[in-house]
């Protein structure tokens, strides 16, 4: 029998769905759509150093909205995309970037996972090859049998 | 090998010794990115009767400063101004405001009815200059050395604790 997603899968569902859309609107844009969107793209780059866990992009915090300003600023002014980000990491340190930079300090941070993931996998692998690796056990001799229907209640 | 039975509970006791670490980290303090830098130059006009305002050179004539950033629409802002008020009373420090997205009226009306512990206060009525500071909510407090070099941030407000704790090191080791 096929089952019906229950209710609460859906509701989540179609938040997760709009969350991807969201997109704070600003006043004032690029007139140049190719400049706006290179700015989008730098935007969901940049986190917003209220909210956390937000980019700048999709942020209604005042504070965002004044970064999202600089970006379009420095775009027009004619930054690369890596000026503009430095122009923010010198204010605000690597913190304002959504991905982190890889250096001695996020090591962690970035071999972590695998690390872990080959570890685990060779611990799986040794395991596995201990267990092939043991002997089969001698079949059950007639009276060990007996023992173990009387004590399974059958026959 | 009796060992081996151990190690998922040493991996597990790792895990938590790491975890339970991770609980005392605070995710809302971004450490700042300027300091032992000189402070941003730019200047800010004064909130009106705080002349000079907030001048970058002057930073740098020597003695130590204290840049605060507040407004007066800012809660947490009241809750710390006794303890700005008290370091005002030591009298070793350049105290300066840094007025943050504040109706000047309203401004002048907070140091009226609480005390006005600044020898000068810029008024940044954008924003714009506190984000070359790197502040990303108010209350925001630096300590600046006579070089003009920022020794040291604090985020949110300032409790009592934190002049001796904090405040008073932090001008000791600026000292020269």
């Amino acid at each position: 029998m096929r089952r019906r997603l229950p209710g609460w899968v859906l509701v989540l569902m179609l938040m997760t769905a709009s969350h991807a859309q969201a997109m704070a609107v600003d006043a004032v844009t690029l007139q140049d759509p190719a400049l706006e969107a290179r700015a989008r793209i730098l935007m969901q780059g940049l986190r917003c150093l209220v909210c956390q866990n937000q980019s700048i992009e999709i942020s209604d915090a005042e504070l965002a909205g004044d970064l999202r300003r600089i970006v379009r600023e420095r775009i027009a002014a004619g930054d690369t995309d890596d000026q503009v980000r430095a122009h923010l990491v010198a204010r605000y340190g690597d913190w304002v970037l959504m991905r982190p930079p890889v250096k001695p300090s996020t090591l962690v941070l970035w071999a972590g996972p695998p690390v872990l993931l080959i570890l685990g996998g060779v611990a799986l692998w040794m395991t596995q090859k201990k267990r092939k690796d043991e002997p089969e056990p001698p079949p059950l001799t007639e009276a060990e049998k007996a023992q173990l229907r009387a004590l399974s209640g059958s026959d | 090998m009796h060992w081996r039975r151990f190690i998922p509970l040493i991996t597990v006791a790792l895990l938590a010794v790491l975890l339970f670490a991770g609980l005392a980290l605070d995710p809302k303090i971004v450490p700042s990115a300027l300091i032992d830098k000189p402070v941003p130059p730019f200047d800010l006009p004064p909130l009106p009767g705080k002349e000079p305002g907030l001048i970058a050179a002057n930073l740098a004539r020597g003695g130590i400063s204290l840049v605060n950033v507040w407004a007066s629409w800012c809660g947490p802002c009241r809750i710390e101004h006794p303890q700005l008020m008290e370091i005002a009373k030591i009298g070793k420090l350049h105290m300066i405001g840094l007025n943050y997205k504040d109706d000047p009226a309203n401004a002048l009306a907070f140091l009226k009815q609480l005390g006005d512990p600044y020898e000068t206060v810029g008024a940044d009525r954008k924003g714009r200059i506190a984000i070359e500071w790197g502040v990303y909510g108010v209350p925001e407090t630096f300590l600046i050395d006579g070089r003009g070099h920022i020794v040291m941030k604090h985020v949110g407000p300032l409790r009592p604790e934190d002049i001796p704790e904090k405040i008073l090191p932090a001008i000791k080791a600026a000292t020269p």
